[in-house]
């Protein structure tokens, strides 16, 4: 867009949103494949990418283009890509590879009724813990959650900030529902957020060791064609980039990548609650089914139930700690989820038995409604 | 010769992992006499390989190196070419990776003709995993998933690659040397996607199994064998059975993805513009 920025509330889908946002975060390289419900983001982004100098591929599947994505961000680029489950499930070996040599990229997953091919495309929230232990190994990941056009807007830019200085593939989930609802947005001038880039070296190409990190977990990154020639391999690697099968090292690398995550926990949680100051039961939900939570809420409220709503945006690394305090204050929370019960199984490890926690599954690939929570709500 | 090889190589690492006789080193030489003669800056030259013997190279040389995922290592390469069209981006995949697993990515980024130069070390066989057949497995061969011999048809992948719409398309044998590093030397000036099979040899699996004899063995078969594109063309399929068709057969100017991507950009910056 030439010139000054004025237009300022759009109406926005849910992947058009996620487009803008990956643009205005600095996102000038997208590989995709086709895949409903997240194909706008393709889209919009063939036609914008280039538009700013940027490029767009379409490649021959989910795999090549989750890799081309890792290229494109190894030669200097922030790159991303969108998919939907079958194609999430696909790109996982490159999503492990991108974690363990930790090349910042972003991976959109609009999640639709699975398994498999599942319910073409209608919600559903299966793919929590896909997202977490989706790739094989012990690794490092993040996943934002937003449940609506405007929070989509505001967790892509973050998706791609977090991604960038913590050198982490970083997934935004998003709902069927919310990719394809059209809402208000707000949309900021690019002088009015904050833009992250990968932490560059500042040695002399002799004395780069591509991964000797800081004490905040996170080394340097020089970009294929500077002058810093590395090796990046899904090997093993000690500091240096070269492979090594030194039991020490291999040690030291596995639990750098995880603490790297754990060191930087406060600043990439991201939560939102409404009336939890005296609420008695609460409502953990994520993701569109955090809309109907709170709608459900205000209405126990009006009938005189202590109610609360708890949102957790991101959803890994989990915000345990906020559960835990929950739990120790309530008699009960509640889970509602359109899956068999994944996110509860993260809310009872943090509730530790403190409370009640009872689930409200729905899998018949309609979205939970608020109704739903709020009979669950009454029965006491 | 500008330069020599040494120069590209992280010497440190030596001595390499593959095994005594191994063709690989006559292919990675003649691949690195090739960039010495282009007289290719070191930090604008990028090798990307996947998994196996063969993409045990790029950990050996002194450029931006990336050891990928099995198969996919073009896919890698099409995304760093996009991001940094200077770079000379060169794909080492072996039968296994760039035939099997990665087919699909090589035949996709010859059909859209992307910049990436890729050289595949065939040496009939998975090496690395103990010597099952590969794509390239000719057949009736012994291999360690094929204990009654190979029923399968091997690929033509100078064939296959050409049909799929490479601007560049030679096959040499490690026997012939000088005119494989001539040929990889040519694929990397070629604009556009440019294919090189280099025919090698692996004693210790693909040799023992088939009692084909010592490396040095090998490579005299792989000479005796080798028939240029030319004489092929006079001979009957019966006299070519087990022959390897050496030579260029395909070289060729259609604009390259780099280049059409380009004219994109300037249409999308015209419409942006209106």
């Amino acid at each position: 867009m030439a010139g000054k920025c004025d237009v300022r509330a759009r109406l926005l889908q849910g992947n058009e949103s996620c487009a803008e946002a990956a643009l205005l975060a600095g996102v000038r390289f997208f590989a995709g494949y086709p895949i409903t419900p997240s194909s706008e983001i393709a889209e919009i982004l063939s036609a914008r990418l280039p538009q700013l100098g940027g490029k767009f591929i379409q490649m021959e599947d989910e795999i090549a283009s989750m890799a081309a994505v890792i290229g494109a961000s190894l030669a200097g680029m922030k790159a991303m890509t969108a998919t939907s489950g079958p194609g999430f499930s696909l790109k996982q070996e490159n999503l492990g590879f991108a974690s363990f040599t930790e090349v910042p990229c972003v991976i959109v997953n609009v999640q639709r009724t699975g398994p498999s091919t599942g319910l073409p495309t209608s919600p559903g929230q299966g793919d929590l813990m896909q997202a977490r232990w989706g790739t094989h190994g012990d690794h490092p990941v993040v996943a934002l959650y937003p449940s609506s056009v405007a929070e989509t807007f505001d967790l892509t830019v973050k998706a791609v900030n977090i991604a960038e200085t913590l050198r982490v593939p970083v997934i935004l989930l998003m709902d069927e529902v919310v990719a394809h609802m059209r809402e208000r947005v707000i949309v900021p001038c690019a002088d009015e957020i904050e833009i992250a880039w990968r932490p560059r070296p500042t040695v002399a190409p002799s004395d780069y060791l591509p991964y000797d990190a800081g004490p905040d977990g996170v080394p340097a990154m020089a970009d294929f064609g500077t002058g810093y020639r590395w090796h990046v391999t899904g090997l093993y690697h000690d500091i240096t980039g070269f492979p090594t099968s030194a039991p020490a090292k291999v040690d030291h690398l596995v639990r750098r990548l995880e603490g790297k995550i754990a060191n930087h926990r406060r600043d990439i949680t991201f939560t939102w609650d409404e009336h939890m100051d005296d609420a008695k039961v609460a409502v953990v939900a994520c993701g569109i089914v955090a809309r109907s939570a709170r709608r459900a809420v205000r209405l126990a409220r009006g009938k005189g139930i202590a109610a609360g709503v708890f949102q957790p945006k991101t959803i890994w690394p989990f915000p345990y700690e906020q559960i835990a305090e929950i739990a120790a204050r309530v008699d009960r929370i509640i889970v509602p989820e359109m899956n068999m019960g994944q996110l509860i199984g993260e809310v009872q490890r943090a509730a530790c038995g403190k409370c009640e926690v009872i689930g409200h599954f729905r899998v018949d690939g309609e979205p939970i409604t608020p109704e739903e929570i709020l009979a669950r709500l009454e029965e006491v | 010769m500008a330069k020599s090889i040494d120069e590209y190589l992280r010497t440190q690492f030596m001595p390499h992992i593959w095994c005594p006789g191994c063709g690989h080193g006559i292919v990675l030489n003649a691949l690195l006499r090739a960039v010495a003669r282009l007289d290719l800056p070191k930090d604008q030259v990028c090798v990307v390989s996947g998994i196996g013997c063969a993409s045990r190279a790029p950990g050996y040389l002194d450029f931006n190196t990336l050891h990928t995922t099995h198969g996919r290592a073009i896919a890698f390469a099409t995304g760093i070419k996009l991001a940094n069209p200077d770079l000379h981006v060169i794909v080492v995949t072996g039968d296994g990776d760039g035939a099997a697993i990665g087919g699909n990515h090589l035949i996709h980024a010859a059909r859209r003709n992307m910049g990436v130069t890729t050289v595949m070390f065939n040496n009939s066989i998975y090496g690395m995993t103990n010597g099952q057949y590969s794509p390239l497995t000719p057949s009736g061969m012994f291999a360690a998933t094929a204990p009654y011999g190979n029923v399968e048809r091997n690929f033509d992948m100078c064939e296959l690659v050409r049909a799929s719409g490479a601007n560049y398309v030679a096959r040499a044998t490690v026997a012939q040397a000088r005119q494989l590093s001539t040929y990889i030397e040519r694929a990397i000036e070629n604009p556009g996607f440019a294919f090189v099979e280099a025919v090698g040899s692996c004693p210790t699996y693909f040799g023992r199994r088939n009692k084909l004899g010592s490396s040095l063995q090998m490579l005299e078969t792989l000479k005796k064998n080798s028939v240029t594109a030319a004489a092929a063309a006079k001979l009957d399929p019966a006299e070519l059975r087990g022959k390897i068709i050496i030579g260029e057969f395909y070289r060729g100017d259609a604009p390259g993805y780099i280049e059409l991507y380009d004219g994109v950009i300037e249409r999308a910056k015209e419409a942006a513009g209106k």
